[in-house]
């Protein structure tokens, strides 16, 4: 029997032994999820955000929405109610990072797409308590203000394309996401594209009510109105999202 | 106490510990500022003021990185580089790169702060720093670690203390941890922005692993080495057991690890991950009251110091809010506790009574017994001390009392239903109940910030009158030797 005084007597012997029983839990519950076919529920319709959402998703992290917003609906009765069905793992699959958060100040979001108008969206940022008398949320006016810088958009696709959203810059990827996504989201995930797709989006659907900008309001609203409406519930009955849970 | 004397500040390097230990002072009534600013800012919205920088989403971050790693990150490095000396009876290895974590670290933690204030944030909370910031952090990581480890390899003495085994799991944690949760693809190299190399589910546990281990090793475990060291010497008395330490050490190290993922209860997380961290989560309250029992016991047969040390006192009441918030931990690692608690302020009080009540608390008393040996001298004012004490446990009390109370009807509200099983109320509702609790708690807030500054006076009056009397010591020297 080893006696634990000669491990208090000898610092590398004290390292390598705390070392090992603090990485087994972490090897143990994380490695795994990398692995487990099952921890992401095979579904249809989840795309990786075109250029106009990604850059409205750097300014919903930018502003730090996530430390009072979760985008993560849990499978109560009353949050279904509230917010819609249970968020899927797939959901956010193309999530870096992931924006699930931990704290509701405000409602939950991961649903918040296609339920309020875009004007709504925008006088709500700009000045919440116009909108919802009782909200404790900041204004956001510089929102509307703010051109969109967009100059760097390459560059950001570029980078998660290196951590694995499909992305495409070769004729190869390209082909390998018109199979898999379809002509209309392929196009959106071209980089060589981006620019003038994030424009295209912006003008034609003019989220922030000022037609000849594109501002920050343009790509965040873009974003926020795209939140949890990739998957067609209808398609799938209840018992099929259950396995893999 | 003679190697207090004027020996001990030659033998040992003790200017490094003087500057963390003002840093973490500083840094606490600026973090305890902010926090107190922005739960002001949940209870009266206007105080947002429309300006970017000060909007709650982006000072948040700004407070658990002053708090966390400004005050307590600073309070550790002082206090650690103290014990490790103390108890190895040697000076610090390498002046210089003792000097240089002290850099690195105010570098790091400033530019964290003014980086998310300006919209640079890697939105991974308690690790929003940006890529090179988390470069320099992991530069004085590895830096921190060789001195500590150098240092131990000198000591004069065969045993390694317990205080040190905690810093060790700390110090290898920590490294562990702030490599892999930041693992991160640069948008360029002059660019600030980067994205998390995982997505989605893995990045969340991840991201949660990170988190509570941030939890359990930087302000559990290496503050247990800062008990382990001040109760027993401000009691006078050895520690309790030596084989409850050992026990609690190993379990402490190895059931920590698993817990993270009951952040992540009735998520898209498979449920096997968080029901395992639920199980680990419970398990863990074992060596969590090991450790309270060890350092509150080593009192036992001499509790009357507590009519008499407002010192002692801070240590007792910190381990005593150890014991309190590792009990409520598990309670809320539940899963049907969690459904209710998840997603609300319950959370947030349960973490300011370990933060407040243990973090702060612990190192306050630390810092009162040891600041006065730094400078050879003694303590400006007890009295100040005592005010101090009951301003941060009236604070404490009043924080996590209207937290309960937000979390818990808020939860309740949130899953009610009327006759005609609709919901019964609205989320802004909800909100608009909370405003009362949130008064209550940034009056708690401002009572607890009022502490620590009191604190700061007290420590830069004992600082000062100690160079008061070492230039008067000097002068009746030299008369004297004048006279000869």
């Amino acid at each position: 029997m080893i006696k634990h005084e000669s491990i208090e007597t000898n610092a590398g012997l004290l390292i390598a032994l705390t070392l090992i029983v603090v990485s087994i839990g972490g090897l143990v519950e994380i490695v795994p999820l990398f692995f487990i076919n099952d921890t992401i529920e095979k579904v249809d319709g989840v795309r990786p955000y075109t250029a106009l959402e990604l850059r409205g998703r750097d300014v919903y992290t930018r502003e730090g929405c996530y430390l009072c917003h979760s985008q993560m609906i849990r499978p109560f009765r009353d949050e279904d109610l509230r917010y819609g069905h249970y968020s899927l793992a797939a959901e956010s699959q193309y999530d870096h990072p992931f924006q699930w958060g931990s704290k509701r100040t405000g409602p939950d979001l991961a649903r918040v797409g296609n339920k309020y108008s875009n004007e709504w969206h925008v006088a709500h940022l700009v000045a919440p308590r116009d909108v919802v008398p009782q909200s404790i949320m900041p204004n956001y006016p510089w929102l509307l203000a703010n051109e969109l810088d967009y100059s760097d958009i390459q560059d950001r696709m570029r980078a998660l394309k290196m951590t694995g959203v499909p992305y495409s810059e070769t004729q190869e990827e390209y082909d390998s996401n018109l199979a898999q996504f379809g002509k209309v989201v392929a196009d959106q995930l071209d980089i060589l594209r981006a620019e003038e797709n994030l424009l295209t989006q912006a003008l034609a659907n003019d989220y922030d009510g000022q037609r000849e900008r594109v501002t920050e309001m343009d790509a965040l609203v873009a974003y926020l109105q795209m939140l949890g409406t990739m998957v067609d519930f209808s398609k799938y009955n209840e018992g099929y999202f259950v396995e893999f849970r | 106490m003679a190697q207090a004397g004027m020996g001990s500040t030659l033998q040992y390097n003790y200017e490094i510990i003087r500057k963390f230990a003002a840093m973490a002072l500083v840094w606490g009534v600026l973090g305890m500022g902010v926090g107190v600013y922005i739960a002001s800012e949940l209870a009266w919205p206007f105080l947002n003021f429309d300006i970017p920088e000060i909007t709650f989403g982006r000072l948040r971050p700004v407070h658990t990185t002053l708090v966390i790693f400004g005050f307590g990150g600073s309070a550790l490095f002082a206090t650690s580089y103290y014990i490790v000396q103390r108890t190895c009876q040697t000076r610090l290895y390498s002046d210089w790169m003792a000097s240089f974590t002290f850099w690195g670290w105010q570098a790091g933690v400033a530019l964290g702060a003014i980086s998310y204030m300006l919209g640079y944030t890697q939105a991974r909370e308690y690790a929003e720093f940006e890529w090179p910031i988390d470069l320099i952090i992991l530069v004085t990581w590895v830096l921190y670690f060789t001195v500590y480890v150098q240092t131990l390899r000198r000591r004069s003495q065969p045993h390694i203390y317990v205080a040190n085994w905690f810093f060790i799991a700390f110090l290898l944690v920590i490294a562990l941890l702030h490599v892999f949760n930041n693992l991160a693809v640069p948008v360029g190299l002059f660019s600030l922005k980067s994205y998390s190399l995982f997505s989605g589910v893995q990045d969340a546990m991840t991201q949660w692993w990170y988190g509570h281990n941030a939890v359990g090793f930087f302000l559990t475990a290496a503050f247990l080495g800062m008990m382990y060291y001040f109760v027993p010497k401000q009691a006078g008395r050895p520690v309790y057991s030596y084989r409850l330490s050992i026990v609690h050490f190993w379990a402490l190290s190895f059931l920590y690890m698993w817990v993270g993922a009951h952040h992540l209860h009735w998520t898209a997380l498979p449920d096997w991950t968080s029901t395992l961290a639920a199980t680990f989560s419970i398990m863990l309250l074992l060596p969590s009251w090991g450790g309270m029992i060890n350092g509150i016991m080593t009192l036992s047969g001499a509790w009357d110091r507590l009519r008499t040390d407002p010192i002692m006192l801070f240590l007792i009441t910190a381990l005593s809010f150890y014991g309190m918030s590792t009990f409520e931990g598990p309670l809320m690692s539940l899963k049907s506790v969690n459904a209710l608690s998840h997603y609300t302020d319950w959370t947030i009080g349960h973490v300011h009574s370990g933060a407040l009540g243990w973090v702060a608390m612990v190192s306050f008393g630390s810092f009162y017994h040891m600041i006065p040996r730094l400078y050879d001298t003694r303590l400006y004012s007890t009295r100040l001390v005592y005010v101090h004490f009951w301003l941060a446990t009236v604070g404490i009390i009043l924080y996590i009392t209207a937290m309960w109370v937000a979390g818990i009807f808020q939860g309740l509200m949130l899953r009610s239903f009327d006759d005609y099983g609709n919901l019964a109320y609205t989320f802004v509702e909800t909100v608009a109940f909370l405003h009362n609790p949130y008064m209550v708690r940034a009056l708690g807030g401002l009572f607890f910030l009022v502490g620590i500054i009191v604190m700061s006076y007290n420590i830069f009056m004992t600082i000062r009158m100690a160079r008061i009397e070492a230039v008067e010591l000097e002068a009746k020297l030299a008369a004297k030797m004048a006279r000869i």
